[in-house]
């Protein structure tokens, strides 16, 4: 097979010229390599991480430049109930929502890893929630949770006679924080599921076998087998999750925009609302960099995670 | 022997009574098809309602007390033709693809180089920059649109589609070179070996010997990087201002949410098919993306 896919022997043969050359020189040729990904990740990314948190140090607004004013934004945001606000709801989000994907996620992938007909097809489905954008289906559920036309205060009322009332679900503040982690949990359960079960075909089933031949009941096989071998995989899936939970934006800006009276604000919803919709580029860019002891916190978990699985295969493994 | 042997016939006698519940079909039924079924309802309930308020004449979308608001009595696609008749729908798909397209072949082009210099061309410190990518991965939109939008005003690109096509790579090709490394890592060595003793100069062996044999690895993180910037929603609300350059899941929330009375028909009308090219796109290549997510997964 590899034979077809080499360069015949005339092609071979023939002098290469003097660019050909020079990107054999093999430094040039893996500068040449990583310029495009390390130039765009330079310009976009680095940089303006970096003009973020000097941002975060001045007073700039929306067509002007701003001078250095020191910690004064993050005095304003210290004192700023609506800021505190926004942290509060932010860890409690992510919190709720973590814990709900990966508990419900979990399951699913626990389900997904039995046999039975269509399964393939099954996965694919499953998927969906992720795939389809979340500003999209954010839209159906804002439907969803419409205070006159909610489908499920129609079941409730109408059809299994639970409640008297419609729910306001997105009207009122704890109504609307849950309704809102309710709708993360739906779109992260795909992700989580779908990468745990990858978790799941890792362990070999001798382990299993082995386990029954011992007697093991089926809790046992779980809590001495499946969960210390899923502890690694479970630490890396879960510091993305918590990360880009933590920094949503789309959800919440699609179905509440932090309201009602703006107990749903995330830090991401608040900074664009300071930021890019009232124009504080400073202060909202603090609201921003006030994301970042979190999220090296969650980095470090991570790092903890992956050393822990180094050590869990051997260091003749690696 | 006989005596492990026997040891093992106990064993897996006292096993049985366990094994033989497990497998009665009763049990799989509550344990597993019970829980699945609930699990796949839930999960693509909002799709079923997006897509049968989409198909509903107003009247029976606001009346619950008449009609079964689970189904339709008479079907119309009043919605869809408002959509792309009335509105700027088509004009909003159409830079919403030229900028999911141009972003993707823009990360695969530079992410492909990447993973192959990483991982083929092995330097001193490739392990440190491969890491570095890596970590740019965790860096969250969130945190740098304010800064990124005064770079955009700088460069002269706010309200173009040009800014989401350069922009989008920053998560992009974090999770392409990522996914790439591991394909690179599948690809023998000894195939670039032969070529070098035949002569073959690098530039040959990337062109004629890696890339073709990482195909399915383009391919998925050509989905990948093709579903999340379809998917992209804090970059295109913050840099893009006039109407005919938003992309759909901005234009639909920003255009289409007009008045105290929403139009739910076409909202969901929107939704839907604003959904449907990512799954569609997505479907085509199905088998890809779960082996590469599981295979991503377990590198």
């Amino acid at each position: 097979m590899s034979v077809t896919t080499l360069p015949s022997r005339g092609v071979a043969l023939r002098q290469p010229g003097w660019i050909a050359r020079l990107f054999d020189y093999k430094p040039f040729l893996i500068v040449m390599c990583l310029a495009p990904a390390i130039g765009l990740l330079t310009v976009f990314l680095t940089y303006p991480l970096g003009l973020g948190v000097w941002l975060a140090f001045t007073d700039t607004t929306i067509g002007q430049r701003g001078i250095f004013i020191g910690l004064e934004n993050f005095q304003y945001l210290w004192t700023d109930p609506l800021w505190w606000g926004a942290v509060f709801y932010s860890v409690f989000y992510t919190a709720i929502a973590t814990f709900g994907k990966f508990a419900l996620g979990f399951w699913l992938a626990l389900l997904l890893n039995n046999h039975f007909p269509l399964k393939s097809l099954l996965r694919a489905i499953v998927l969906l929630p992720w795939i389809v954008p979340t500003v999209l289906s954010a839209l159906a559920f804002w439907w969803i949770y419409d205070p006159q036309f909610s489908i499920i205060s129609y079941l409730l009322v109408d059809v299994l006679h639970i409640r008297s009332t419609n729910i306001d679900f997105l009207g009122t503040p704890w109504p609307a924080r849950f309704s809102l982690i309710a709708a993360n949990i739906w779109r992260g359960i795909p992700f989580v599921a779908i990468s745990l079960l990858a978790g799941l075909q890792t362990i070999s089933p001798s382990l299993y076998e082995a386990a029954m031949l011992d007697g093991a009941t089926a809790w046992q096989r779980f809590r001495y087998i499946t969960l210390p071998m899923m502890m690694p995989i479970l630490a890396i899936v879960m510091t993305f999750s918590i990360i880009f939970t933590f920094t949503d934006f789309q959800l919440v800006y699609a179905i509440t925009r932090g309201g009602p009276v703006n107990s749903t604000h995330l830090l991401a919803t608040l900074a664009f609302q300071r930021g890019i919709a009232g124009g504080e580029l400073g202060e909202g860019a603090a609201i921003a960099v006030s994301m970042i002891p979190f999220l090296v916190f969650a980095t470090l978990f991570s790092y903890f995670g992956l050393a822990r699985r180094k050590w869990q295969q051997g260091e003749a493994n690696d | 022997m006989t005596d492990a042997a026997a040891q093992q016939s106990t064993n897996a006698a006292s096993a049985t009574p366990d094994t033989m519940a497990w497998d009665s079909r009763a049990r799989r039924v509550m344990m597993i098809y019970l829980p699945l079924a609930c699990f796949v309802l839930i999960l693509l309930f909002p799709f079923y309602w997006m897509a049968i308020t989409s198909f509903k004449p107003n009247a029976e979308l606001l009346n619950y007390k008449q009609h079964n608001p689970f189904w339709i009595s008479s079907p119309t696609l009043a919605h869809i033709k408002h959509l792309l008749f009335d509105t700027a729908y088509p004009t909003w798909l159409k830079t919403t693809m030229f900028v999911a397209i141009g972003s993707t072949f823009l990360s695969l082009f530079a992410s492909t180089l990447a993973a192959y210099a990483i991982e083929r061309l092995r330097f001193r410190g490739s392990p440190y920059v491969g890491l570095g990518i890596y970590l740019a991965y965790l860096v969250p939109p969130s945190i740098l649109f304010i800064p990124l939008a005064t770079v955009i005003v700088q460069f002269g690109l706010f309200d173009s589609p040009m800014a989401l096509i350069l922009v989008y790579p920053t998560f992009l090709v974090p999770f392409c070179t990522w996914l790439l490394i591991g394909y690179f890592k599948s690809i023998p060595y000894e195939l670039e070996e032969c070529a070098l003793v035949d002569g073959a100069t690098r530039l040959q062996i990337l062109r004629r010997i890696t890339l073709p044999l990482a195909v399915p690895g383009l391919i998925s993180a050509g989905i990948f990087s093709f579903t999340l910037s379809w998917n992209e929603f804090i970059y295109a609300l913050a840099f893009i201002q006039s109407g005919a350059n938003k992309t759909v899941p901005v234009a639909i929330l920003t255009e289409l949410v007009t008045g105290d009375v929403y139009q739910w028909g076409a909202l969901m009308a929107g939704s839907l098919l604003g959904s449907l090219p990512v799954a569609l796109f997505y479907s085509l290549f199905v088998d890809y993306y779960v082996s590469s997510l599981t295979g991503a997964v377990k590198e």
